[in-house]
């Protein structure tokens, strides 16, 4: 149960993937997920971007790097729950990342347009973050701000989200020696991690900034506001070698990043914790975005060219 | 709303009335108990081979403005000596309770007692009411077994009970047989720990736009949270005055092996507690020690207005949600306890034979 919330979601999107996955996690899944050609084959969008009303937010480019990221989702061997292993990912392209969260003030302007869901926009205060959003929610705004400015957005991965998250990316993994077979231990060790995160904080969203930058300029990551990322909830199954032998996914969870990583259901807009289940929910469900560069560029081009066909 | 003249009025009477309990005294041993803070219970015998004694309690009102969730919702609580449930006081049948109440100046509001386990004048309520800067001193005979409730009702000067009861003023008395618990067959029964939850049902008054509201003053307070309580849909259902009382670090301790005591009170609103993951071995869903427990049970029965009683000895390590069995009002309310229980676990009791993994088995791309 830790880190899912709620607990008995509907698991209409429980996939199995079948995929090998090597020791080096590409950004492939996540390209895959995303839905660009729903996006680029509205109407009216291809060759040329459409007349700016919206400016492009201000972006941070990471350059290329690699890294070790402590993989999301759950991983069992040989049929006990392990610890998620550190893997190492490689960022290929330069990593165009928005300095600050999406605000209150940049959610509205895509209510206005009718392009985004109505919530909450009772802080709807333009230098607050948008809280009280839930992954479709972002991921209707990243469509529309795509539309609006000719570029492409979107959610970042997870591993993405680590990478420029760098020394504000909180690794609290279970320690690799619990004993894997006593379920008494690893609930007893997953509580006592949870309850350290109870830790008494002001949840109301601070004006953006509050936070301050992270190494490499990025405002308020792990702040109060958590990030939704466009990583579905993964179970990997590792054989006794610790060889990948089965990944099922569930889309219709996204891994959560902030002050710890959460699994959060799509349409969840306020992760606050229920009753029994253990452990500490975000306080608040933003996000931000990162600008896809060449695979837009690329496709625009090609959508250019078959409109022109046509 | 009260004034100052009806609240002098009400408590001039009141003093009166309360007088002649100092008048007799009793040539027994006395024994003066320092209450502690629910979960946690006073050091106590559970059978005893003394004689009857004169237990002296002390509980003191604070009025005072609580937190009682994560979003910093506050609430103008009333409180027996600073907490929600005021504490657990145990004696033995034929034991004399002798209860100083204490009404510091810095109140605002007269205050008294009702001991559901004490018999006559209300429980004592109608002896005990009490101004700011006053305090006043009851004694009863404790002579019916069990677990009882004691909240205030200073009737007589405005619709003043629910509102105090609703604010926090209630804990619980435990008397036990002097020769301790038994089951159904009068084979003695014993536990390791005992905890106290109090369950409490709150009333935050909202503002046009659904945010609650926080008031200056309980008197402030009043009218808007009278009118939240008449709805009787509580913006909070808690264990222990605030969501979350009793999670996390503050979650109740316990080994594998050993027998827990859960007392539960509710005072308002009925409440069918269950213990996710464990049962009640035995129960005195009533409360009472004279009617043999039922075995086994998977959920209780909290009446409003009464506490029960229910022993456990816990069988494997991990944590257990002790919840109201309404899971709206466990899960979106509030009304969640967890305990943390060590030890090893038993793969007799319940094994995971295959870890979650694929309905069909994946072609792997190699």
């Amino acid at each position: 149960m830790r880190g899912l919330w709620p607990l008995g979601l509907p698991t209409g999107h429980l996939r199995s993937a079948g995929v090998r996955l090597t020791r080096c996690i590409t950004l492939v899944a996540a390209t895959i997920l995303a839905p660009v050609a729903i996006v680029a084959l509205a109407p009216g969008y291809g060759a040329e971007p459409a007349a700016s009303r919206v400016p492009v937010p201000d972006l941070v480019e990471l350059r290329p790097g690699a890294f070790g990221y402590r993989a999301a989702g759950e991983f069992t061997r040989a049929g006990k729950p392990v610890t998620a292993p550190v893997v190492k990912v490689a960022i290929k392209r330069t990593l165009a990342v928005t300095r600050h969260q999406v605000t209150a003030g940049d959610y509205q302007r895509c209510v206005e347009a009718k392009a985004c869901p109505v919530v909450d926009l009772d802080a709807a205060v333009s230098d607050l973050p948008m809280v009280k959003v839930s992954w479709r929610d972002a991921h209707a705004y990243a469509s529309w701000l795509s539309r609006e400015t000719g570029e492409r957005f979107r959610l970042p991965t997870d591993e993405e989200w680590a990478y420029a998250a760098a020394g504000r990316f909180h690794d609290d993994a279970l320690p690799e020696t619990l004993d894997v077979g006593d379920p008494g231990q690893r609930a007893l060790a997953i509580y006592d991690r949870d309850a350290i995160r109870q830790e008494k904080f002001d949840p109301l969203p601070r004006p953006i900034g509050s936070f301050g930058a992270n190494e490499n300029g990025l405002l308020d990551v792990a702040g109060n506001v958590w990030e939704w990322t466009d990583t579905c909830y993964t179970r990997t199954a590792l054989d006794p070698r610790g060889e990948v032998a089965t990944t099922a996914a569930n889309c219709g969870i996204r891994v959560v990043e902030g002050r710890h990583r959460s699994y959060i259901a799509d349409f969840i807009r306020d992760a606050r914790a229920g009753g029994c289940s253990t452990g500490t929910p975000p306080s608040n469900l933003g996000f931000r975005l990162v600008r896809d560069d060449d695979s837009w560029r690329a496709q625009r081009l090609l959508l250019g060219w078959m409109r022109r066909l046509l | 709303m009260i004034t100052k003249s009806t609240i002098h009025a009400a408590a001039a009477v009141a003093l009166v009335l309360a007088t002649p309990a100092l008048a007799q005294d009793l040539k027994l041993p006395r024994q003066k108990v320092e209450l502690v803070a629910p979960p946690f219970v006073h050091p106590h015998e559970q059978a005893t081979k003394q004689g009857p004694k004169i237990m002296e309690f002390r509980l003191t009102v604070e009025e005072k403005r609580i937190v009682i969730d994560d979003m910093g919702t506050k609430l103008q609580a009333m409180t027996f000596n600073g907490s929600i449930p005021g504490p657990l006081m145990v004696v033995h049948e034929g034991d004399y309770v002798e209860v100083t109440l204490v009404n510091p100046e810095t109140n605002s509001m007269p205050h008294n007692i009702d001991f559901h386990s004490a018999t006559g004048a209300s429980g004592g309520g109608d002896l005990t009411l009490v101004n700011p800067g006053e305090q006043v001193v009851l004694r009863w005979k404790a002579t019916r077994t069990g677990v009882f409730v004691y909240h205030c009702i200073p009737g007589g000067i405005g619709p003043m009970v629910p509102w105090h009861i609703a604010s926090g003023m209630s804990g619980t008395v435990m008397v036990l047989p002097r020769d301790g618990l038994k089951d159904a067959a009068s084979k003695p029964l014993h536990y390791d720990r005992v905890y106290y939850l109090g369950e409490q049902d709150f009333y935050v008054p909202r503002d046009a736009k659904g945010n609650f509201k926080t008031y200056d003053t309980h008197i402030d307070a009043f009218e808007d949270t009278l009118d939240a309580m008449r709805k009787l849909i509580p913006t909070h259902v808690v264990f222990n005055g605030r969501v979350g009382a009793l999670t996390g670090k503050d979650a109740m301790p316990a080994k594998v092996g050993e027998t827990v005591l859960i007392v539960h009170s509710q005072v308002d609103r009925d409440s069918r507690p269950h213990l996710v993951g464990g049962h009640g071995d035995y129960v005195w869903e009533t409360g009472k020690f004279s009617n043999p427990p039922m075995t086994s049970l998977e959920t209780w029965f909290i009446r409003g207005g009464s506490a029960g009683a229910a022993l456990y000895t816990f069988l494997q390590p991990g944590i257990y949600g002790y919840v109201n069995h309404n899971m709206i009002e466990a899960f979106e309310l509030g009304a969640t306890a967890h305990f943390r229980v060590e030890g090893t676990w038993n793969h007799d009791l319940m094994t995971q034979v295959k870890a979650p993994e694929p309905v069909q088995a994946s072609v792997s791309l190699r």
